[in-house]
């Protein structure tokens, strides 16, 4: 169903819920090719639940609703077919694997996500270092184990590189802006950027700060609260949203304000 | 044949799995008797007085009461009337491997050993049943005056070495099993490295259990001379049968004032075999053991290598790894006496359990009052992958001198959902990711193998992950 007219990322009336609570009451989300969105929202409001759903995290129960990527339903995908197809999601609280080595984990992910092909020789080597250089990793990353002892920023640092070798179709970022300081937030946002920009690929930026939209410069913004999305706009929004707060927000949206 | 099937079932993959008809030039009737010791001393021509320690042995044996402690369940199972003592397939041992009988020398070449040998070893023995049917050990090393036998041949061309060290660090009363390996052993290594000499690359030995009902009792003494240093490496399969084998082995280490031992093994045994191994070395001063272990498989393994710090400044590295899958019991540890002062040991047992299996940790240190400023570390870390299975730890430490500087840490951890998911998230299937969590945490003990060693074991826990998830 691939075509031009479809969205990267389209998420109609989904409703999900974990060990019988209801987390969240209905999104919806489209994405179409070439363009960044963000969705903003305070701790708790469901934006991790929404990317780990988009994933295909096996704990949570779709109730309701439905998922495509670029026209084609994900819903009975497991998570490394969804890989497999495109989707990439940086984690909010990155998994260690005491003993499996940065370098050799890489190595079999591109094979398994790209192709064996794209895993082998030169051309893989030269891809690594280059990102590396670019995300200001050091070589004697390759060595350690994944997410072993990393810090908060060595840990979205590894994300990024990942998000860089995989490159996926559809990259959903949850909360990579905290850990960050300032040059690694640009350096991400320049990655975003030149994946996404004049391509056929999506990204979802899940955030709480309007810091990285800055610059990343989305072309929606979403804001999530209490499981729901109250209020979609431009870049805009982001910035009235810092500026006057959640609890306004709220109530603009409950007084029937439209931020469209 | 309708066993055989049941039990290769049971056991799934398992890789070394085939056996070959069994071609036996000499083969005792099952049981065992005083008779049956003293035939396989007179059938190998020995000295007398390793037929009295045989026939001694024997009757301790007889005496001696199964252990009460471990899986006594099990250990009572055992029959010992049903087992083959003794089977010879070969009537010669090879120095070449076209001298060894062309079935014989397909297993090995199916296992991989001569292509090893010529990669990257120093020497190498292979036992099939009770002896062995090849031995190599290179030029340059016999020169410097190494001796690399098997035990049979040690005892022949060196009796006055043998007669020596024989049972003087583990002896035949130490407990049931190494009785009735003192009554009827057969083969193993005999090692004696000079006074300083340096033995590069590893020497191997590999032991094979191809009859059905068969007991496989090795003996193994290396003995290494002042500053002087060798890498044993040995490896262990048996094919799959539905009826058990035992193999229950003896090994002693000397390592002498400045000397260093590695002894590796990587056991993968089918799961009919009890592995029930005594293995003990003694450290003079500065000297160093180290237990690099390994035990995948086997109905029953019972195994704590032991070292004996018994030298000022000696030290004792014991690493290892158990895996236990359905209807496996590993019972695997650990022991350390600190006799002499300023003495330090290390201690890392990772343990895996799955689809029912059992791992359980069993510890003994002790440090002696006269020894001062010794240090110990112990580090036992357990993976659980389902609810069926299950780890115990059972560590024992007598610290007898108030200056010894202790450390003890246990860790018993199940696989993380999420960890899995984070794998899952890149391209990786379910079994993939669990085998990517297993190989990680045997990891401390993998990199201490040789290259082709840790590869192979890499594969076979992968092999195993897939398995299990439908
Ligand atoms: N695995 C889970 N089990 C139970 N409750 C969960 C689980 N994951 C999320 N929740 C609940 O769902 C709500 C949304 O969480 P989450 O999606 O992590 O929010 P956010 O990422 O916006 O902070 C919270 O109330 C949280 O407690
Ligand atoms: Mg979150």
């Amino acid at each position: 169903m691939a075509s031009n007219e479809n969205p990267i990322l389209e998420v109609k009336g989904l409703k999900v819920g974990i060990e019988g609570t209801s987390i969240l009451k209905g999104i919806d989300l489209m994405i179409p090719k070439g363009e960044i969105h963000a969705i903003m929202g305070r701790n708790g409001s469901g934006k991790t639940t929404t990317a780990n759903v988009i994933m295909g995290h096996p704990a949570y129960e779709i109730e309701d609703g439905e998922m495509y990527l670029d026209g084609e339903s994900l819903q009975d995908m497991e998570p490394w077919e969804r890989s497999r197809e495109g989707v990439f999601l940086s984690f909010q609280y990155p998994q260690s694997i005491p003993g499996l080595q940065v370098g050799n984990f890489l190595r079999k992910s591109v094979s398994s996500v790209r192709g064996e092909e794209a895993a082998r020789g030169s051309e893989f080597r030269e891809k690594l270092t280059n990102a590396m250089e670019e995300l200001d990793i050091p070589k004697s990353f390759l060595s350690r184990y994944v997410n072993d002892g990393f810090s908060g920023g060595e840990k979205k640092r590894f994300e990024i590189l990942q998000l860089m070798l995989l490159q996926p179709r559809l990259a959903v970022l949850d909360e990579t802006d905290s850990g960050l300081d300032i040059d690694g937030i640009r350096t991400v946002s320049k990655g975003i950027n030149s994946a996404v920009r004049g391509t056929e690929n999506g990204a979802l930026i899940i955030t709480h700060y309007s810091r990285i939209l800055e610059h990343v410069n989305p072309d929606r913004v979403h804001i999530m609260i209490g499981g729901k999305i109250v209020a979609s706009g431009g870049p805009s929004l982001a910035i009235l949203l810092e500026d006057n707060g959640y609890d306004w927000l709220e109530e603009q949206v409950e007084s029937g304000v439209e931020f469209e | 044949m309708t066993g055989d099937i049941e039990a290769r079932e049971a056991v799934g993959d398992y890789k070394a799995g085939w056996h070959d008809p069994e071609n036996a030039t000499i083969r005792f009737d099952f049981g065992l008797s005083e008779k049956v010791v003293r035939d396989i001393s007179e059938l190998k021509n020995e000295p007398e007085w390793m037929t009295e320690i045989r026939v001694k042995a024997y009757r301790h044996f007889i005496e001696r009461p199964m252990p009460t402690w471990g899986n006594t369940e099990e250990l009572m199972e055992i029959d010992f009337e049903k087992v083959c003592y003794f089977l010879r397939s070969s009537d010669q041992t090879g120095n070449s491997w076209d001298d060894v009988p062309e079935d014989i020398r397909n297993t090995f070449d199916r296992l991989g050993i001569p292509e090893a040998e010529q990669k990257w070893l120093s020497g190498v023995t292979a036992q099939y049943e009770s002896e062995t049917v090849y031995h190599s050990i290179r030029e340059d090393l016999e020169k410097q005056g190494v001796i690399f036998l098997d035990m049979d041949s040690g005892l022949r061309e060196h009796e006055e070495i043998v007669k020596k060290y024989f049972g003087s660090v583990i002896p035949y009363s130490d407990n049931k099993f190494s009785a009735l390996n003192t009554a009827v052993w057969s083969g193993g290594s005999f090692i004696y490295v000079p006074k300083g000499v340096h033995v590069e690359m590893p020497v191997q030995a590999y032991f094979r259990i191809n009859a059905k009902n068969m007991g496989q009792f090795e003996r193994t003494l290396i003995i290494a001379d002042e500053g002087s240093s060798i890498h044993y490496v040995e490896g262990c399969t048996a094919p799959t049968y539905s009826t058990d084998s035992l193999h229950s082995a003896v090994v002693e280490l000397l390592a002498l004032p400045g000397a260093h031992i590695r002894y590796t093994t990587v056991q993968n045994w089918s799961n009919n075999v009890y592995n029930l191994v005594t293995k003990r070395g003694v450290a003079y001063e500065n000297a160093k053991i180290e237990w690099v272990d390994g035990n995948i498989g086997s109905k029953l393994t019972m195994k704590y290598p032991a070292v004996i710090l018994k030298g000022e400044g000696a030290h004792a590295e014991v690493i290892s790894v158990a895996y236990a899958g359905n209807g496996q019991h590993q019972d695997a540890g650990a022991k350390v006496h600190h006799m002499a002062s300023n003495t330090t040991s290390n201690i890392l047992s990772k343990s895996i359990s799955k689809d029912g299996g059992r791992g359980s940790y069993r510890g003994m240190a002790k440090i002696m009052p006269k020894a001062e400023n010794c240090r110990l570390n112990i580090v036992c870390d357990a993976l659980i992958l389902d609810e069926k299975s299950r780890q115990d730890t059972y560590p024992t430490m007598e610290v007898g001198n108030p200056t010894a500087h202790c450390e003890h840490e246990a860790s018993v951890s199940k696989v993380g959902d999420e960890q899995l998911f984070y794998l899952m998230s890149r391209g990786h299937t379910e079994a993939e990711a669990l085998g990517m969590i297993v190989n990680g945490f045997f990891e401390p003990f993998t990199r201490e193998l040789p290259m082709e060693y840790a590869v192979e074991l890499n594969k076979l826990m992968s092999l195993e992950m897939e398995g299990s998830i439908g």
